[in-house]
């Protein structure tokens, strides 16, 4: 057992990292040092960070399972609730800074626009996994039916990379980037899924057999 | 060229003195870009200009000079704002001439220098609207275009009018991944490259252009979208056929060829009927042809600008 990953103190670090890109953020904002459109700056800043959140989530099972590191899934919550915080600032930016709180134009704009279309619909997804995040509904849910809710956030990363990807002009790096790191996170469940429904069927057969 | 010497317009009549006092600071403290001009050792990098003032400019206020330097789309260094003023330095600005082919009666290749003494400089501080939805004032010095057109004598079959930028694989390395085609293309239709408004810019306030805005000789089209002015002309070439330009290639639907400023014409994938004035908080409502309608909106008359003609 790893005694870092399973001190008091390793979920306090984790918070004050997560919460540093907000920070920085906020700092330079005061300081006048996020270049010649800030408001454009703390969009794209703010995006970022929320798939790089909803990644860094989808990283924790693979990790733990092939560094046989068990004590990692306390740490899986946490990071989640951190990419829905990351998109909700995102989507305040938006409905702040560039719409100004006209509710018919971002209406509009969310039935028109197909990048937005998509990217409200990531965070929406988000909205139940983060109200269903506490122990409490875990249990009131059941764990099965529990995480059976909890692979919509697939479905949040895949539609987050899409967001990004319609929305550049031409140069899709950062996009594919994302879209690849996700690819190969979701071939490491599928591989896992697959060779525990063999098992299973494995199991199955024995047992007929007996 | 005139360098250094006195005119009637200075540069901090048209500043007002905190920004003025604020590129001073700039300038003294230094970037890496200016730095590395002075190293080249090219004597023409941020000399002064002198112009004479223009009826065509605007009485807004102009962005400031650290904004318009280092919040720039030049994709042949870099895709992101701040990379051209990073990266622009590697461009040599001299010696420098443009070729001027094509449908006219004297193709010739003239040097900067040449094309300088076709007609007076002129300050002309244009509104510049990017078709990104963001939005500057900026006081360029330039000469109308139509006074090197004229010079090379048109033929009756030139009907559009071609200009191709400076490449060099090299040096701008960051283009490898921009998702453009290169040397960047752009084209007008010959009565909007003959308009009075049409300019070609060597410089921005008071000085020579600077590296990331195209030194050191750019096209600026302010009734357009930004990315119509293209940037560091090598060649100009009078053509009977609509030429294929960059952006257009790209994604014909969302960048025509006339990409005239038209807040009615959305972008598929955001509106154009407002935009940001960097500097400002709030949106500012887009003008049709960027509130430049008196002198251009003749040329259109008649064409469908939505669906057709955008």
């Amino acid at each position: 057992m790893n005694p870092i990953l399973s001190s008091r103190w390793a979920k306090v670090v984790l918070f004050v990292l997560c919460l540093l890109p907000a920070v920085l953020l906020a700092w330079r904002g005061f300081h006048d040092e996020l270049g010649a459109n800030p408001l454009e700056r703390i969009t794209h800043a703010t995006g970022d960070w929320t798939i790089r959140f909803l990644l860094v989530t989808l990283s924790v099972t693979p990790f733990r399972k092939l560094f046989n590191q068990p004590k990692l899934a306390r740490f899986r919550r946490m990071l989640g609730l951190f990419a829905f915080f990351y998109g909700c600032l995102h989507l305040m930016t938006w409905v702040w800074f560039d719409k100004f709180f006209d509710w018919h134009e971002m209406l509009k704009d969310v039935v028109k626009r197909r990048f937005i279309t998509v990217g409200m619909t990531a965070l929406v997804l988000m909205i139940p996994l983060a109200i269903t995040s506490t122990s409490g509904w875990v249990r009131r849910l059941g764990f099965v039916r529990w995480q059976k809710l909890h692979r919509l956030i697939y479905f949040s990363a895949l539609l987050g990379v899409i967001h990004y990807y319609w929305l550049v002009k031409s140069d899709v790096r950062l996009p594919l980037m994302y879209g690849a790191i996700l690819a190969v996170l979701m071939a490491y469940r599928v591989m896992i899924w697959r060779k525990e429904a063999s098992a299973r069927r494995l199991a199955e057969q024995s047992r007929v057999l007996k | 060229m005139l360098i250094g010497k006195s005119s009637d317009l200075r540069y901090s009549q048209v500043t007002p003195k905190r920004e003025y006092l604020n590129r001073r600071r700039f300038l003294t403290t230094g970037s890496a870009a200016l730095g590395a001009f002075a190293a080249l050792g090219d004597a023409r990098a941020n000399a002064k200009l002198s112009a004479i003032k223009s009826k065509f400019s605007t009485d807004e206020k102009p962005t400031s000079f650290e904004a318009i330097t280092h919040y720039n789309n030049f994709y042949e260094f870099g895709t992101d704002k701040e990379d051209p003023s990073k990266n622009a330095y590697k461009l040599q600005t001299s010696p420098w001439s443009v070729k001027i082919e094509g449908e006219v009666a004297k193709p010739m290749v003239m040097d900067l220098d040449a094309i300088l003494k076709l007609a007076p400089l002129e300050e002309r501080i244009y509104r510049h609207r990017c078709v990104e939805a963001w939005s500057m004032v900026i006081p360029w010095i330039g000469l109308p275009l139509n006074a090197l057109l004229k010079k090379v004598e048109p033929t009756s079959k030139a009907k559009f009018v071609a200009f191709e930028s400076y490449y060099q694989f090299r040096t701008m390395l960051a283009s490898f991944l921009a998702g453009i085609r290169f040397p960047y293309i752009e084209g007008l239709r010959m009565d909007e490259a003959m308009n009075p408004l049409t300019l070609l810019a060597v410089g921005l306030y008071g000085e020579t252009m600077p590296n990331q805005n195209g030194a050191p000789i750019r096209l600026v089209v302010p009734w357009k979208y930004g990315f119509k002015s293209i940037k560091s002309i090598v060649k100009i070439k009078l053509v009977e056929k609509e030429p294929l330009t960059t952006w257009n290639l790209s994604a014909p639907n969302e960048y025509g060829f006339f990409s005239n400023v038209n807040p009615q014409r959305d972008h598929p994938r955001w509106s154009q009927a407002r935009e940001r004035r960097i500097g400002e908080f709030r949106m500012r409502e887009t003008l049709m042809f960027n509130g430049y309608g008196d002198q251009v909106a003749n040329l259109y008359s008649g064409m469908d600008l939505i669906k057709k003609y955008f």
